[in-house]
């Protein structure tokens, strides 16, 4: 009996002099604590994933309070709940922070694109990609061996004919799949807002992206002149969409020969 | 001289023929955890060093002059696990304050690895193979040393596996424990080295 209490009296006694000892320390070695960073670090979901690209919500929230990140989106398992809580809380209003899903800018699929060698390697775009830019004619394109589809924590994007897709229902922007493609074909549109978008990549000269592709970019210039608004612009033999200043008329797309601009509204269902 | 020669025996028997991970099978967690890339699971490993050496040289002290005094030898394992957890709590409470720049470097692993069973693992061993303080603490820097070696090798074998061609059945945790035992028994090649070199 008596060993037993001597054993409680000991565990005891060291898990009181442990808790003391920790609620002493906390108030003597406290260090002073950014309220906001605090306020903002309560919004995040506290998954300490990374996918922000800082080294936890802890070092997210830093970030954003002292000014250092401005984007409050970054946090993809918060989701735009998080977005939106994060911006009350920085005193930028919520309506600043415009949904986007990613969109894959190519059409490169079997039917528009030939291909030019019977690549057997490792099904990686970035395998793929090294061994003369890919078995597509157009070096641009969308390789289709789902280095994304990997990527993406949402199971949102596939391949279909050979060229990846995003489902907008699943996507929730969190740039997985924008940092893993090796033809940097992915990027966020505005969700809920029709506009144009350029589905091309290729920067060769027209003559050549003809024989390369059937809808790839000849860079015409056609887009430029038909856009009122001044929102298309061609560089590198590529037409691009300034989505600031478009407001989704569709006479750019209508004026492309090649149908690589499409108007696109996406929606979430 | 003798002395020299035993810590050195134990040093490297708790790195190479005894490695924590890969031969006594501890700390599996954090072992395929962290290690997907070398740079986390340097992190990791380093936190782990620090914990193991730091809870060696506290709970040896306890175990001698209050558990073993009062013929409580069972508690350890429960007293060692309040005892190291507070103890990490606290020395995170005084890096961050005094040196946040090692704070920073270890950052999520080091409140990760308070009840870690690798960490709890060398301190009860110590004290079954009744090593004196300087030979336990020379244990507990040669396990954790081994830790980071298990763990940084692994790392680079799974940054390469990353860009094989797995069939899909294995894809992901099957390929990696399958990998992890290769890895665990090139690491049985280390048997008997030690013997030869001290023995």
């Amino acid at each position: 009996m008596e060993s037993i209490i001597t054993a409680v009296i000991i565990v005891a006694a060291i898990g009181l002099i442990a808790g003391l000892g920790l609620a002493v320390a906390s108030i003597a070695f406290a260090v002073p604590v950014d309220e906001k960073a605090e306020a903002i670090r309560e919004c995040l979901p506290g998954a300490n994933c990374g996918a922000c690209g800082f080294s936890g919500c802890d070092g997210y929230a830093a970030a954003l309070s002292s000014g250092e990140a401005t984007d409050t989106t970054l946090c993809s398992p918060g989701g735009n709940d998080a977005a939106k809580a994060i911006a009350e809380v920085l005193g930028v209003s919520a309506g600043d922070v415009k949904p986007k899903v990613a969109v894959v800018l190519c059409q490169g699929n079997h039917a528009n694109v030939n291909t030019k060698l019977d690549y057997n390697g490792v099904e990686s775009c970035k395998m793929a990609a090294q061994l003369f830019g890919g078995p597509k004619d157009c070096i641009y394109g969308c390789l289709g061996y789902g280095d994304c589809v990997k990527a993406c924590p949402y199971e949102a994007i596939f391949i279909c004919d050979g060229v990846a897709r995003i489902n907008p229902d699943a996507c929730k922007a969190c740039k997985m799949c924008i940092n893993t493609c090796p033809k940097n074909l992915i990027e966020l549109l505005p969700l809920d807002t029709v506009q144009a978008g350029v589905f091309c990549k290729n920067r060769d000269k027209g003559a050549k992206t003809r024989k390369q592709c059937k809808v790839g970019c000849i860079g015409c210039m056609k887009c430029v002149k038909a856009c009122e608004y001044g929102a298309v612009s061609v560089k590198d033999n590529v037409a691009h969409v300034d989505y600031e200043k478009c407001i989704g008329c569709g006479k750019c797309a209508e004026a492309c020969p090649v149908k690589a601009i499409n108007l696109v509204d996406i929606k979430r269902h | 001289m003798e002395m020299t020669k035993e810590l050195f025996s134990v040093l490297l028997t708790a790195i190479l023929t005894q490695n924590f991970v890969l031969a006594k099978f501890l700390g599996i967690c954090p072992f395929l955890g962290v290690s997907k890339k070398v740079k986390t699971a340097s992190g990791m490993s380093l936190a782990v060093i620090f914990v193991m050496v730091l809870a060696t040289a506290v709970t040896f002290p306890i175990n001698k002059y209050l558990l073993v005094k009062f013929n409580l030898e069972y508690l350890q394992t429960i007293v060692f696990i309040l005892v190291i957890a507070a103890l990490v709590q606290l020395v995170e409470i005084v890096l961050k304050k005094y040196m946040k720049s090692l704070y920073n470097a270890l950052g999520i692993y080091l409140p990760l690895i308070t009840t870690n069973c690798a960490v709890l693992g060398v301190v009860l061993l110590n004290i079954e193979s009744n090593y004196s303080f300087a030979t336990s603490m020379v244990n507990s820097l040669g396990a954790g040393l081994g830790f980071l070696l298990a763990m940084v090798m692994f790392a680079g074998v799974r940054e390469r596996l990353e860009s094989c061609d797995i069939p899909k059945a294995l894809q992901g945790l099957p390929i990696t424990l399958i990998a992890a035992s290769l890895v665990s028994v090139s690491f049985l090649g280390f048997t008997g080295v030690v013997e030869s070199i001290f023995g």
